[in-house]
């Protein structure tokens, strides 16, 4: 099998305690792949477009990580956007959200989510969460070639 | 085991009834509890979920769909981008299941909006392991639209 780079993943959150968190989950589960964070949809969405000096040379994320609850831009108008870029659609998008409501649920598959994850709010639960998260992403399913 | 304990329903659709053995018997191996129903084709898989003709009439909404490439009549990449398109199913995740190894049909599901690739594998043994870990994204981590 020929090397592989690390995936990418790109992380849309505003708490930076939860950021803090999914990169030390990620690296628990011994997962080789290279974070990047913004804050909201917004920025989320000049980095994919890589606009403005900040995100001139952003890599194109293999998965994104997306929380629903975040000032400006929120997660699921992000969620729309992304999915209706024809450049960008193919980048599947998992919602993981402190969000118990169906409603938010709903919305969330019928703009285009590949799962929707609610956050534990135990650490060791969080850890595991990400575990299985990264079992599927990263090591069962096959993403579409990235050149980068 | 009685409908009653099935917590999922999955709707598979598969053309090669050995491929379907061993999805049930995967589900089964892995103690997925999951209510499998099987469409032979994309045609068959629109009929059951706009439940037309007697045979559907009273076909449950499935959870999650496991969804073969190559098919007669009506192939994977056609009944994808038909109920992505219809308001009352996009919601449904969709999940490819296929022995195409090729990158074009890769980017072309996540294009019109699969929550995943997955390769078959040959060997049996890895064929259940990956349906459990299939299973431990969709029914234990994620949560589905419509679950009960």
């Amino acid at each position: 099998m020929s090397e592989r780079r690390n995936l990418r993943v790109l992380i849309v959150e505003d708490e930076p305690g939860d950021e803090r968190l999914m990169r030390l989950a990620l690296r628990q589960g011994g997962f080789a792949v290279d974070l990047d964070t913004v804050s909201d949809g917004h920025s989320a969405q000049r980095f994919l477009r890589r606009e403005g000096e900040q995100f001139a040379h952003a890599p194109r994320p293999d998965l994104i990580l997306l929380d629903l609850k975040m000032p400006g831009q929120n997660g699921l108008e992000f969620l729309a956007a992304v999915k209706q870029d024809e450049r960008l659609r193919d980048i599947p998008v998992v919602v993981i959200t402190t969000s118990t409501l169906g409603a938010d649920v709903l919305a969330a598959y019928q703009h285009g989510a590949a799962g929707y994850v609610q956050k534990p709010t135990d650490i060791n639960e969080f850890v595991a969460a990400i575990e299985k998260l990264g079992q599927y992403w990263f090591n069962l399913v096959r993403l579409p070639e990235n050149p980068g | 085991m009685s409908t009653e304990q099935h917590r999922f329903v999955v709707l598979l659709v598969e053309d090669e009834p050995a491929d379907a053995h061993l999805v049930r018997a995967a589900i089964s191996e892995n103690h997925i509890l999951a209510d499998l129903r099987i469409a032979v084709d994309g045609r068959e898989a629109l009929e059951y979920l706009r439940r037309q003709g007697p045979r559907f009439a009273d076909a449950p909404r499935p959870n999650l769909i496991l969804l073969d490439l190559n098919m007669p009549r009506m192939d994977g990449r056609e009944f994808l981008a038909a109920i992505k398109q219809e308001p009352h199913l996009r919601d449904i995740p969709v999940v490819i299941l296929t022995t195409s190894e090729v990158e074009r049909d890769v980017l072309a599901s996540y294009h019109l909006g699969a929550a995943g690739y997955i390769t078959k594998p040959v060997d049996v043994l890895q064929f259940m392991a990956a349906i459990r870990d299939l299973g431990d994204y969709w029914f234990d981590l994620v949560r589905l639209p419509h679950q009960k």
